[in-house]
């Protein structure tokens, strides 16, 4: 399982990574190994704004569809319009081309409250002893 | 696939029924109604007896064998139950007939809105949902009507347990409400400390599904309805797996608010193909006038009198009716089935069935215990879940051992739900079957799980013995063909 440790972690296993002054969102290696194929990402359009913790998003695999949750807060820049036809994206490259969306943040400083890499590996590890 | 569909069996020119001579003038048709590209399939009689009956060798029923279908009840299904839906008295009547003319029907509808009472203990119930997911989405309008017309509009929080069945946080959305997860305890139960946070003034209530989709009586049931009660909400019960209750607790007595019943599961009517479901909806004495239109009730009055001319039943609207959900009087044919299976059992029936769906399931989770791994270790009621997964067998996932299971000639269990457990084998066996049928399927389970280890190709490449082999669940999901084209073939 890869962490990426340029990334901040979500328990619902998002990840979060500066770009600039916005903030890239995605699920993480983890998520989708236990999703299994994924068949369907359904996002928010470009001005939407989203809520830490609440639900902005859906991935769907062959095995279940399950809710993406914001890490931060703040106003959709962009989109990865590439999963529309390509949803596999996400499983073969979750960190890099199977990015969800960009986000401007309304606090940045909301990014610090995030898990760190080394806590999210624990998050993980105890997820797969339960 | 063995078997071509209908339109590739058409050879123009053939027919299955020749229609009598015209014996009125014959008129004509407007020239924009007529079409000539319907690709209808020219087929004989012979053609279409052949073509349904192979097909229905190639299915998989609970008249075939055990049908363990984890949160599903698939019971075998007393024949008598379609004996009753076929008599005439019932399948002659049209439902826009008086009501004077169709007593029968009522009394019928009346006194199996009785029996539910007497097995859930609430006040009231209605017919009217379609299915099981429509009973809740019926409980949920309840709820929200009850808060709405008390005047505590500001109520839009539902609490969903993570070990509640899928279609409850569906339910809820389509109601306009937010939906809260609420994670499980390390015992299965409901996490008590972490509702908390939620007992405030936005509550409407939790939708709790007991026994929950692992198969285990919340332990700590009273203690959450009572919390709930406290803060002002309400509690709906889940009654997919009311299997595991009936005849021994009354839902309602215990702190519930509102359930759905489903009698495609609970009480013996097909599921799927074989006929529409069923999901009434019981709540307790305060939510009754909420209730969807119409109920059935009996008039005393006219009893008494014994007036001819008065009927005995008769359709009720409640006062305060979150309005119709069902065109009609609901699934009627069901309901006569459901009815029976009830009558037929009795009291000691109705319990003896749930007491033996329990026995069924612990005895076969004794069989295979040592060997499928199970996340949470008590005693389980109609269902439990184990793991799909080996520690000396790496390679292999719950979805192998499903599609492995068909060779065997035998339905696969549930799988991959809940979410909760890992590679999840979610197992019902239900009360229908014999101590053999589950040692049968058992041994099954356990030459699997050898196989696993000693040729796990065998189970990834799975099923070998199928109409078809495994499927490309994947490919078919990315890349969906929804329709047929003749063209295009």
């Amino acid at each position: 399982m890869k962490i990426d440790p340029q990334c901040r972690y979500t328990k619902s296993h998002e990840w979060a990574r500066k770009e600039d002054d916005l903030i890239v969102i995605g699920i993480t290696d983890y998520a989708q190994q236990t999703l299994s194929d994924i068949v369907y990402v359904e996002l928010p359009e470009e001005g939407d704004e989203i809520t830490k913790g609440e639900a902005f998003g859906v991935v769907e695999s062959v095995k279940a569809a399950s809710d993406i949750y914001a890490p931060v807060s703040g106003e959709v820049v962009a989109v990865n319009e590439k999963l529309e036809d390509e949803p596999e994206l996400v499983n073969s490259d979750p960190f890099g081309e199977g990015w969800l969306i960009k986000v401007r943040p309304d606090d940045a400083g909301e990014m610090d409250e995030l898990l760190t890499p080394e806590d999210y590996e624990k998050v993980v590890a105890e997820e797969e002893a339960h | 696939m063995t078997e071509p569909l209908i339109f590739e069996l058409s050879i123009p020119g053939r027919k299955g029924v020749r229609l009598p001579e015209l014996d009125v003038p014959e008129s004509e048709l407007p020239a924009d109604l007529l079409r000539d590209d319907l690709p209808l399939p020219e087929v004989s009689e012979v053609d279409v007896v052949r073509h349904y009956l192979r097909l229905s060798q190639l299915n998989y029923a609970v008249d075939k064998g055990i049908y363990p279908l984890g949160s599903c009840t698939m019971k075998y299904n007393p024949k008598i139950n379609e004996v009753a839906a076929r008599l005439p008295g019932f399948v002659g009547i049209h439902p826009l007939q008086d009501e004077l003319t169709v007593q029968g029907a009522l009394y019928l509808m009346y006194h199996l809105q009785e029996q539910l009472k007497a097995i859930s203990g609430f006040d009231a119930i209605s017919l009217q949902p379609a299915a099981g997911a429509h009973g809740e989405l019926t409980g949920v309008l309840i709820m929200r009507k009850y808060h709405l017309d008390r005047g505590e509009t500001q109520r839009d929080t539902m609490l969903i347990p993570d070990s509640a069945h899928g279609t409850n946080p569906a339910s809820t959305s389509m109601s306009g409400l937010r939906v809260v997860e609420i994670p499980s305890d390390a015992r299965g139960n409901v996490d008590l400390e972490a509702m908390k946070a939620y007992m405030n003034e936005r509550l409407i209530g939790i939708m709790i599904t007991n026994p929950n989709t692992l198969g285990l009586f919340d332990e700590n049931l009273e203690a959450i309805c009572q919390m709930v009660h406290e803060a002002g909400g309400l509690v709906y019960g889940d009654g997919a797996n009311m299997n595991a209750l009936m005849g021994i607790m009354r839902p309602a007595e215990i702190g519930i608010d509102v359930m759905h019943f489903n009698l495609h599961k609970t009480f013996s009517t097909p599921h799927g193909g074989g006929g529409p479901g069923s999901g009434p909806v019981g709540v307790v004495a305060k939510l009754a006038d909420f209730l969807p239109a119409p109920i059935v009730v009996k008039e005393v009055d006219a009893e008494e009198e014994a007036e001819e001319e008065a009927p005995l039943y008769t359709f009720y609207d409640p006062p305060k009716s979150i309005g119709r959900v069902k065109s009609f009087w609901g699934h009627f044919s069901v309901m006569i089935k459901a009815y029976t299976y009830i009558r037929m059992l009795g009291d000691e029936g109705v319990r003896r069935a749930a007491e033996y769906a329990v026995l069924n399931a612990n005895y076969l989770l004794s069989r295979i215990r040592d060997v499928y791994p199970l996340p949470y270790d008590r005693i389980c009621k109609h269902e439990f879940v184990v793991e799909g997964r080996f520690e000396d067998a790496p390679g292999v996932r719950a979805l192998d051992i499903a599609k492995r299971l068909i060779d065997y000639g035998v339905h696969p269990p549930t799988n991959y739900f809940p979410l909760i457990v890992h590679e999840a084998l979610m197992i019902e066996p239900t009360e229908t079957e014999s101590k053999q049928e589950v040692d049968r399927y058992a041994d099954i389970l356990l030459k699997i799980a050898e196989e696993a280890k000693t040729d796990p190709d065998l189970l990834h490449e799975a099923p070998h013995n199928a109409p078809v082999r495994r499927l490309d669940e994947v490919y078919a999901a990315r890349q969906k063909i929804l329709r047929y084209r003749r063209d295009q073939q």
